[in-house]
């Protein structure tokens, strides 16, 4: 008798019903959580890119030390404002894929695949208690094997030197490609120069850097195993601090300091 | 009796009748989840609620259940238990739910709970239910907790992350043994396990589905010859 039609419906429709509920309780009540884990996450990122992050303190006292700024693509410049948009939640990368506030990107000058181009980025200013810079931490994005990597990346107050990089989304292979997240790989980083001669000449090569060579601190070790991530990091980096990334930011920021 | 009867559905899955080295089910997860025991430990606390609950939630309506939809009715509950699971683990645990990714989902799959549900709480009360599922989720635990401790100490020098044997690549002595980083030893592992099981309880050995035969091509010609 449990199996007569309306009895099977019946119960179905009970069944979905209760389950539903109970789902889009937890979804909707864990919402606020989970959007601010995955914001923590981020700045996370962006803290450990500048070497100043530590685990024991808040994370929003902690990034309030940075110094958020909008950056006009087609001039170069610094804005404190944008429209209605508030510096601290303006995402980037979701207004690079609104066709009304982005710009696609000549195939011809689209080296790291990034596509669409956000017309006003965001970056942050690292200063110390006298308002002098100490760092600049760039967002980068650009094409590895399997999909965009997504990270930041900081450099020195002489605009040239780096000082940190870091990816918080990428799909490359575990094991060869996503070494992009080893410290000791990231390490590598730290106090490589990336202009000469106002040309970008940063590369992650492949094998390892030989430290005699005079174009050593221009170079990276390449991730063994993993040559197209390798050059996907080098392509993205040669974009973005070329004449259509951060060049002529980075030119009035050291103009400005 | 009854005590003893929740005592023995309660701790019997833990080693006798193990559900994933007497019955070899869920062991897609224990491959998949046990190279780093952190990241286990969540995995087994994860399947173990769910497997608990959706037997507590199932054995409460088995009397309503239409048979003619009942694994669908099933699916429903786990599923949904899974996505509240998932959900509860991305807001309080984000780390670990980015390295378990998929896998939270993939409880849905798990044959362990859709196999309880099935032969357990559509025939029991709701209670004895819950800890069959309570002790089946225990029982892929041990089995998960076994292979992630021998996985990550042996492949990465560490347990929870905290460092037990310095890496030669650090300066220290032990050189890591990277197989055990791969998917594939926990296969090798539970192997042994099942060996070893089965070796100490002799009951649990099945009697072989077929004989091998010797070489016998001659004799075996001869016979069709004589057939035809």
């Amino acid at each position: 008798m449990n199996d007569s039609i309306i009895k099977t419906l019946t119960v179905s429709f009970l069944v979905c019903l209760f389950c539903s509920l109970i789902v889009s309780y937890a979804a909707v009540n864990l919402r606020d959580l989970q959007n601010l884990n995955k914001l923590n996450d981020q700045r996370i990122k962006i803290l450990k890119t500048a070497a100043i992050y530590s685990p024991n303190e808040s994370i929003e006292s902690q990034f309030s030390r940075l110094t958020p700024k909008f950056v006009d693509f087609s001039t170069g410049d610094l804005l404190d404002q944008y429209g209605d948009y508030d510096l601290n939640t303006y995402d980037p990368v979701y207004f690079s894929k609104q066709p009304s506030h982005s710009t696609p990107i000549p195939t011809s000058e689209d080296i790291a695949i990034v596509k669409n181009k956000e017309n006003i980025g965001k970056i942050y200013l690292l200063k110390d208690s006298s308002e002098n810079l100490e760092k600049v931490i760039l967002p980068i994005r650009g094409y590895g094997l399997w999909g965009t990597l997504y990270g930041y990346i900081a450099i020195d107050s002489d605009l040239n030197t780096i000082r940190g990089l870091e990816f918080y989304a990428h799909k490359e292979t575990p094991g060869l490609g996503a070494e992009v997240d080893n410290p000791k790989w990231k390490a590598l980083w730290d106090g490589k120069s990336i202009y000469k001669d106002d040309q970008v000449e940063i590369e992650v090569i492949k094998g390892k850097v030989d430290p005699s060579n005079k174009m050593a601190t221009y170079q990276v070790d390449g991730l063994s195993g993993a040559t197209l991530t390798s050059r996907g990091v080098t392509n993205m980096l040669v974009y973005w601090f070329g004449e259509s990334g951060y060049k002529e930011t980075l030119k009035k920021i050291n103009y400005e300091s | 009796m009854k005590v003893k009867q929740y005592k023995d559905v309660l701790s019997k899955p833990l080693i006798e009748e193990n559900p994933i080295t007497l019955q070899i089910l869920g062991i897609c997860s224990a491959l998949a989840v046990t190279s780093n025991l952190s990241v286990t430990l969540v995995m087994c606390v994860a399947l173990t609620s769910v497997v608990s609950f959706s037997n507590l939630f199932i054995s409460l309506i088995r009397n309503y259940i239409p048979s003619s939809v009942r694994i669908i009715v099933q699916m429903t509950i786990i599923a949904s238990l899974v996505i509240v699971v998932d959900e509860l683990l991305k807001a309080y645990d984000y780390e670990t739910s980015k390295k378990l990714s998929v896998f939270v989902g993939l409880i849905i799959t798990n044959c362990i709970v859709m196999g309880r549900a099935e032969a357990f709480a559509m025939k029991e009360k709701p209670f004895i239910s819950f800890l069959d599922g309570l002790g089946n989720g225990l029982g892929y635990s041990v089995i998960l907790i076994a292979v992630a401790v021998v996985r990550e100490l042996l492949g990465a020098g560490t347990l929870m992350g905290y460092e037990i044997f310095s890496l030669v690549s650090n300066g220290g002595w032990y050189p890591a043994n990277n197989l055990l980083l791969l998917p594939p030893s926990s296969f090798i592992l539970i192997g042994l396990m099942i060996w070893g099981i089965r070796e100490y309880k002799k009951d649990q050995i099945e009697p072989n589905e077929f004989k091998l035969s010797g070489h016998a091509t001659a004799p075996d010609l001869r016979k069709k010859e004589a057939n035809v």
